[in-house]
């Protein structure tokens, strides 16, 4: 299990074109990814539960990659959450 | 005759006749379907079908309003396949042995109801979007196909609301306007409308459909924001005066973008535009200005309850600057006094606001607040060609602190290990007569003068340019404040620094070939007046 915390720099959160452009992302991967907020965990593939957790400009969320090839994924998910969040 | 206001969202006067936009209405009933498996056939067919249509929408969305406008549908397909939403229509076909659209209509409202109790305005508007989606699928579900309207004429559509597919899906060529009794001015729909130039009105309120008809005249005014139902020959004739001179600005578009801003004699002059916050470079661009000759940096502190911080200040820059993609972009330091209050800077109450603590004293008083926004500045510049600019500058020394306080700002960037442009231009206003009668000494320290010809003539002629009783001897044309001007230009080319005139006189015609004889090197005008100047420099021949 490979994870990172992030701080969302993007005005509007974790939006609906970030959320989807995440969802599409994680699909194409072979390790789970899950985001997770004050106790609260979703699957980063699943669109409407992520837009679901509100998460605003300044949270931070921790990104977990579990399985497969995590560790790549892992990086690839951190370099999506800087360039889109 | 009757009223009704809203507000606009895109700026263009419709009249024609209306029509009120009705969805074929879905009911969707409870039924007992004991098949499950034969629900979950049709569930899978009707969102194929309902995916299929996104995708032809999307198409169209592309073609017309663009990729960053399009996306939310491709979004609304990405919804259509989310994992939780099917397994919960699933559940219900299953579970509880009813039929897809009645399913599909409960799963859909809990999803809508999620996001409308969210305690984020921008979440709260995406219950529209899960609502959307669901009613297309049970459109599909009940065979209707696509939600569509035929209009055979030219109509002002009139809705409660409209979902971005049912904007996007009209036939752009029979919608004269759009006129909702909700929707905010950030729902998709009035960005679309935006977008495809199509005059808008929302938030009109819920009675107004009720008390109009399919074929009733009406007049939609998307600058002021009001529909008028059965208007009289004198709203109408006004309404077609307006039109008339939107299609002459539309025709002189046509005719001058893209050409250059050179006289007939072939001197060249840059002509810019001002504007007052990000929102506008829309404008900017459409108008086909070479640069932004002023951006008034204060709204970021008006419309604020607190100090913006350096972060809200940098993304703002940062995304002018990218917007005008390496094109000039002078922004304006803080420019706010007693006249201008801004309740948390808590200024005292002046006797003399003009002549008193404000813009760069202000900031030189309260150094903390420049520092912010400079740094905010500093580190935008990588992102594009910035000029920052110092309004209200009276003294020597006043530039010189301004310039050392930059200086700090980029010690600390660089001990931050922060990039910022080599390339910054800095530059004044000159706004005051002191400025002007100084400006050999201040042109070695800067690249660039702007002439601010509004406080320029008001501080020169000892008036107040809103008071109506001393209109008759504020003359704006006044030969004291033609000399300042050209006492600045010239002094600023003596010192290899170009001038520019970024106040209301820039966009007088009248004194275009005056001030290019002057010298000036730049004009700054509101965005609309870019292409009435273009027009007038390329008619003048300094060689006459």
């Amino acid at each position: 299990m490979k994870s990172f915390e992030y701080t969302i720099k993007d005005s509007l959160g974790i939006h609906a074109r970030p959320a989807g452009l995440l969802a599409k992302t994680v699909k194409a991967l072979d390790s789970e990814i899950t985001i997770k907020k004050d106790g609260k965990e979703v699957n980063a593939s699943k669109l409407m539960a992520v837009m679901g957790m509100g998460i605003k400009c300044g949270d931070t969320v921790t990104v977990t990659a579990e399985g497969g090839d995590e560790e790549k994924s892992v990086k690839l998910i951190e370099e999506f959450f800087e360039a889109n969040l | 005759m009757t009223r009704y206001s809203g507000k606009g969202v895109f700026g263009a006067v419709a009249i024609g006749k209306i029509s009120v936009f009705t969805r074929s209405d879905v009911k969707v009933k409870r039924v007992k379907a004991d098949d499950a498996s034969a629900e979950l056939m049709r569930l899978k067919e009707a969102e194929k079908k309902a995916r299929e249509q996104l995708g032809r929408i999307y198409e169209k969305a592309l073609k017309e309003v663009g990729e960053a406008n399009a996306q939310i549908f491709d979004i609304h397909i990405m919804m259509i396949e989310d994992e939780d939403y099917n397994e919960a229509i699933t559940e219900m076909i299953c579970g509880q042995g009813v039929n897809a659209e009645y399913a599909v209509a409960v799963t859909g409202d809990n999803f809508a109801e999620m996001f409308s109790s969210m305690d984020d305005s921008y979440m709260q508007a995406r219950a529209a979007d899960v609502k959307d989606i669901s009613n297309r699928i049970i459109a599909c579900l009940s065979d209707k196909g696509a939600v569509s309207v035929n209009i055979d004429d030219k109509v002002i559509i009139c809705a409660d609301d409209l979902a971005p597919s049912e904007t996007v899906s009209l036939d752009k060529d029979k919608v004269l306007a759009f006129v909702t009794a909700y929707g905010s001015s950030n729902s998709h729909t009035a960005i679309l409308a935006r977008t495809m130039n199509i005059p808008a009105i929302i938030g009109v309120g819920a009675e107004f459909l009720s008390q109009i008809k399919n074929g009733d005249i009406a007049v939609a005014d998307g600058y002021s924001g009001e529909l008028i139902i059965d208007p009289d020959a004198e709203t109408i004739a006004a309404a077609e005066k307006r039109q008339a001179e939107d299609a002459e600005k539309k025709q002189l578009l046509r005719k001058l973008k893209g050409k250059e801003n050179i006289t007939l004699d072939g001197k060249r002059v840059n002509i810019y535009a001002n504007i007052e916050s990000a929102d506008s470079i829309g404008s900017v661009i459409l108008n086909d200005a070479g640069g932004i000759g002023l951006f008034r940096s204060e709204f970021l502190y008006l419309e604020s309850t607190d100090y913006p911080t350096e972060e809200k200040q940098f993304k703002v820059y940062k995304r002018v600057l990218e917007s005008m993609g390496g094109k000039r972009v002078i922004i304006r330091t803080l420019d706010v006094g007693a006249d201008k209050q801004v309740p948390y800077f808590k200024l005292e109450r002046e006797e003399n606001p003009a002549l008193g603590l404000r813009a760069v004293r202000l900031c030189l008083d309260r150094p903390d607040i420049f520092r912010t926004q400079l740094r905010a500045l500093y580190r935008a510049s990588v992102y594009g060609s910035l000029g920052i600019m110092f309004p209200m500058i009276t003294n020597l020394w006043e530039l010189e602190e301004c310039i050392e306080l930059c200086g700090k700002v980029k010690a600390e960037l660089d001990a931050d290990g922060i990039a910022y442009s080599d390339n910054i231009e800095l530059g004044i206003m000159i706004e005051t007569p002191a400025a002007a009668l100084i400006s050999d000494k201040l042109a070695p320290l800067v690249d660039f003068f702007s002439i601010g010809t509004n406080d320029l003539t008001q501080y020169t002629l000892a008036c107040d340019r809103q008071n109506p009783r001393t209109e008759r001897f504020c003359d704006t044309h006044h030969e004291a404040v033609m000399k300042l001007i050209e006492m600045t230009v010239e002094n600023a080319h003596k010192h290899g620094v170009w001038a520019g005139i970024c106040g209301e006189l820039a966009a007088d015609t009248s004194l275009t070939e005056k001030f290019l004889r002057m010298g000036i090197d730049e004009l700054s005008v509101s965005p609309p007046f870019v292409l009435k100047v273009r027009d007038a420099v390329r008619n003048i021949d300094l060689n006459k």
